[in-house]
């Protein structure tokens, strides 16, 4: 029917103002662009880094010549130049603030139009009882403001932007870094270890309950930079942290890099909790521009009842490529993985998780959905892989796909590896299309199209997003809704 | 346009509608006025579920002539969910099942979603929930199932009195119920039949009953009794009229 089509169009262009695309006119200091020793070197020097810092840096980019980039994913990758962009963006200023009240106020507003709850006020005038949540916002490179910190020193929980790290805990960092995703772990794993730029550094000392959610929003603002955090944060026997990850990136025609690095590692008894919205710019309704989400993160359940459990939702980045996994390495340690991935228009996205069982009675609950739309892609794929000797594992998967139009693709590629006879392991997998019988039914209550299509979409994704703590699960859902507008036509 | 002079609030004048272009409804005039209800009746096939989609604004099921007046407005220009924030309600033959998705969930954003269309305040929470479970009570539906998916695992009756919960917090104006009564036990009949007079029964509301028999109108006493045959009204008449089809069938009639 033609008028529903041209419906489509019109909505569909509407979508193309990415509700997040506006850039911050804030003076920013780069690096010289391009990528060799020099620029390593440049990196550690504005950091103030130790020679040990450099020499790994050195050492990973001398390895990360010589690899290839990884062609497995379903991906449709153009060549990226690696000498084309800048490594380096620091907003030009003191990075180390006393308060929030030194922040760019430029920088201070562009956070407020995201939303953030940056401003200390504003999450201690929240509703009395209301959770604290400690923000650690990176905008571009630099971690400009850390707050809650003296409280969480109270409780010894270190949570500080990692440079800072290095230079204040260089025992801690390096006692763990690299030692979930080592340097030479892929191709991009190790681009960062080499010029990773800011991040965030969590330590939860023994027997400590993290008194608040640790909030971390990333955001990329410079054109032509690519965005390389590395997080690490390690929980001690008998803790637990939640941690929550945001992302957003103003729109740009060019397409930028976001190679991250993330690791987790939980002792006996330790719990981590790591949840990720990501809705970085997804380019326009042509493909045109949008970020590339490469990201490496993995967990270490090293310890005996050690617990990970990963959250995300995916809606945004041109192309994402990412697999947050667990090793699951401790006796009766846990590993979850929940994902809501929503591809639209011209997105690609190859996501999923790797469960690696190697204690004893280890557990993993894999569930993922996948919603794509437009002439977008969408690929879960899982590993679930046993040792010989890890005994009475057991592994739940469930993929669900959903589909809206005819044009989309969702893909499920689960690999079962598993060498101990004693393991249980479920796989379910199913794929449907929105059906016109549900939008009917919720338009004839009242419900406009977008409407109807988010509420159904929000409660096929229910299973993920009740994971989320509160806060994030609102937003999320707004998010699924608005990633999907125009997507019905 | 008509607008209605006779004071109807639901004109269907010479309808015509066809599905994948195969014509169902063929010259359909029917009116209802505020504070009646009419039943319609007729044989499978007849285009009974083509009439409550077609008012209800269902995509696939197209207008090819005629014209349909809600209340003064023209109905047929109209989204589905402008029909519904308009004040009509459409009852399904098959609720459908919306999984993830709570009852309460549905109808606080369709309700929210209505009145901002109106230009209502917004209900709060407490409000509600308190009109939510008033509405469960009087149709002897948990509370707890309102909690639950939109008919996700309901039997058939619970979908059924379910539809009747959504029609009373929804309060509509008019009411086009198609097959309601379908695979209901007597005792949900007359739950749902009491419910539809409790909540409809009005001066300023109309019913529209799509029905194959004639025992949901011992419940809901018609004003008026409709046989569509061929997709048209083809004889209209007293609740007897009811009767008469039942004991004689629709062969004598529509012939």
């Amino acid at each position: 029917m033609a008028t529903r089509n041209e419906e489509a169009i019109a909505v569909a262009e509407k979508l193309s103002t990415y509700e997040w695309g506006f850039t911050s006119e804030i003076e920013q200091e780069f690096a010289p662009k391009g990528l060799n020793e020099d620029i390593v070197r440049f990196i550690s020097a504005k950091k103030n880094e130790p020679e040990w810092m450099l020499d790994w840096r050195l050492k990973a980019f001398r390895l990360w010549l010589d690899m290839p980039s990884p062609d497995w994913a379903k991906l449709n990758i153009p060549p990226i130049d690696y000498q084309d962009a800048y490594y380096y963006a620091a907003p030009k200023q003191k990075p180390t603030l006393k308060s929030l009240d030194e922040l760019d106020p430029e920088i201070r507003r562009t956070y407020e139009k995201l939303g953030i709850p940056i401003e200390e006020q504003k999450v201690l005038a929240g509703v009395e009882g209301a959770r604290k949540v400690a923000v650690d916002a990176v905008f571009d490179s630099v971690s400009v403001a850390t707050t809650f910190r003296e409280e969480l020193k109270k409780a010894g929980v270190i949570f500080l932007s990692i440079s800072e790290a290095v230079r204040e805990h260089p025992e801690l960092v390096r006692k763990w870094l690299g030692k979930v995703v080592p340097i030479h772990d892929n191709y991009f794993a190790t681009l960062n270890s080499a010029v990773f730029s800011d991040g965030t550094f969590v330590y939860i000392p023994e027997g400590v309950r993290c008194p608040m959610e640790l909030s971390t929003y990333f955001r990329i603002n410079a054109a032509n930079t690519g965005q390389f955090e590395r997080t690490l944060i390690v929980a001690e026997k008998g803790s637990y942290v939640s941690y929550l990850e945001g992302c957003t990136a103003p729109m740009r025609d060019e397409n930028q890099l976001h190679a991250a690095v993330v690791e987790l590692v939980a002792l006996d008894d330790a719990e981590i909790k790591y949840s990720t919205v990501q809705n970085w710019y997804p380019g326009d309704a042509e493909g045109k521009g949008g970020i590339y989400n490469f990201v490496t993160k993995r967990a270490l359940c090293q310890g005996r009842n050690s617990k990970v459990s990963w959250t995300q939702v995916e809606t945004g980045s041109a192309i994402t490529w990412k697999y947050p996994s667990c090793v699951l390495a401790g006796e009766n340690s846990v590993g979850e993985f929940y994902s809501v991935a929503v591809t639209n228009n011209r997105q690609q996205a190859d996501t999923g998780t790797k469960m690696i069982h190697l204690g004893k009675g280890s557990r993993s609950t894999i569930v993922s959905k996948g919603i794509s739309a437009g002439r977008s892609d969408n690929t879960y794929r899982g590993l679930v892989r046993v040792g010989p000797t890890a005994e009475n594992v057991r592994n739940f998967t469930q993929c669900d796909s959903l589909l809206l139009g005819d044009q989309c693709g969702a893909h499920t590629v689960p690999y079962i590896e598993v060498r101990n006879p004693s393991a249980q392991i479920e796989h379910e997998a199913t794929t449907s299309k929105i059906s016109d019988d549900q939008l009917f039914y919720a338009m004839s209550r009242g419900l406009d199209q977008e409407d109807a299509v988010a509420l159904i979409v929000n409660g096929f994704a229910k299973d993920v997003l009740q994971q989320l703590p509160m806060e994030f699960a609102v937003e999320a859902q707004k998010l699924l809704g608005i990633s999907l507008e125009g997507s019905v036509g | 346009m008509n607008t209605g002079s006779h004071g109807q609030m639901l004109e269907i004048t010479n309808l015509h509608a066809t599905v994948d272009d195969k014509p169902i409804l063929k010259g359909l005039t029917l009116s209802v006025g505020a504070g009646e209800v009419h039943a319609i009746m007729g044989p499978n096939g007849a285009g009974k579920s083509t009439l409550s989609y077609v008012l209800g604004g269902r995509p696939g099921y197209d207008v090819t002539g005629g014209t349909v007046a809600f209340n003064g407005q023209d109905l047929l220009e109209m989204e589905p969910h402008e029909r519904a924030a308009a004040g009509l309600f459409l009852g399904f033959q098959y609720p459908v099942e919306i999984p993830g998705v709570s009852n309460v969930q549905l109808l606080r954003t369709a309700l929210t979603a209505q009145r901002r269309a109106r230009g209502e305040d917004e209900l709060s929470a407490g409000d509600f929930l308190r009109l939510a479970r008033a509405q469960a009570d009087a149709l002897g539906l948990d509370m707890e199932m309102l909690k639950r998916p939109v008919n996700v695992g309901f039997s058939g009756g619970e979908k059924k009195r379910n539809e009747m919960v959504q029609l009373g917090i929804i309060g509509p104006k008019l009411a086009i119920l198609d097959e309601t009564d379908s695979g209901l036990d007597i005792d949900a009949l007359k739950a749902v039949g009491d419910g539809i007079n409790r909540i409809m029964r009005a001066p300023d509301k109309a019913v529209l009953l799509i029905t194959h028999y004639q025992r949901l109108l011992d419940y809901v006493r018609p004003d008026v009794v409709h046989v569509l045959a061929g997709g048209r009204i083809v004889r209209s008449g007293g609740a007897e009229l009811a009767h008469e089809l039942e004991r004689e069938g629709y062969g004598a009639i529509a012939a």
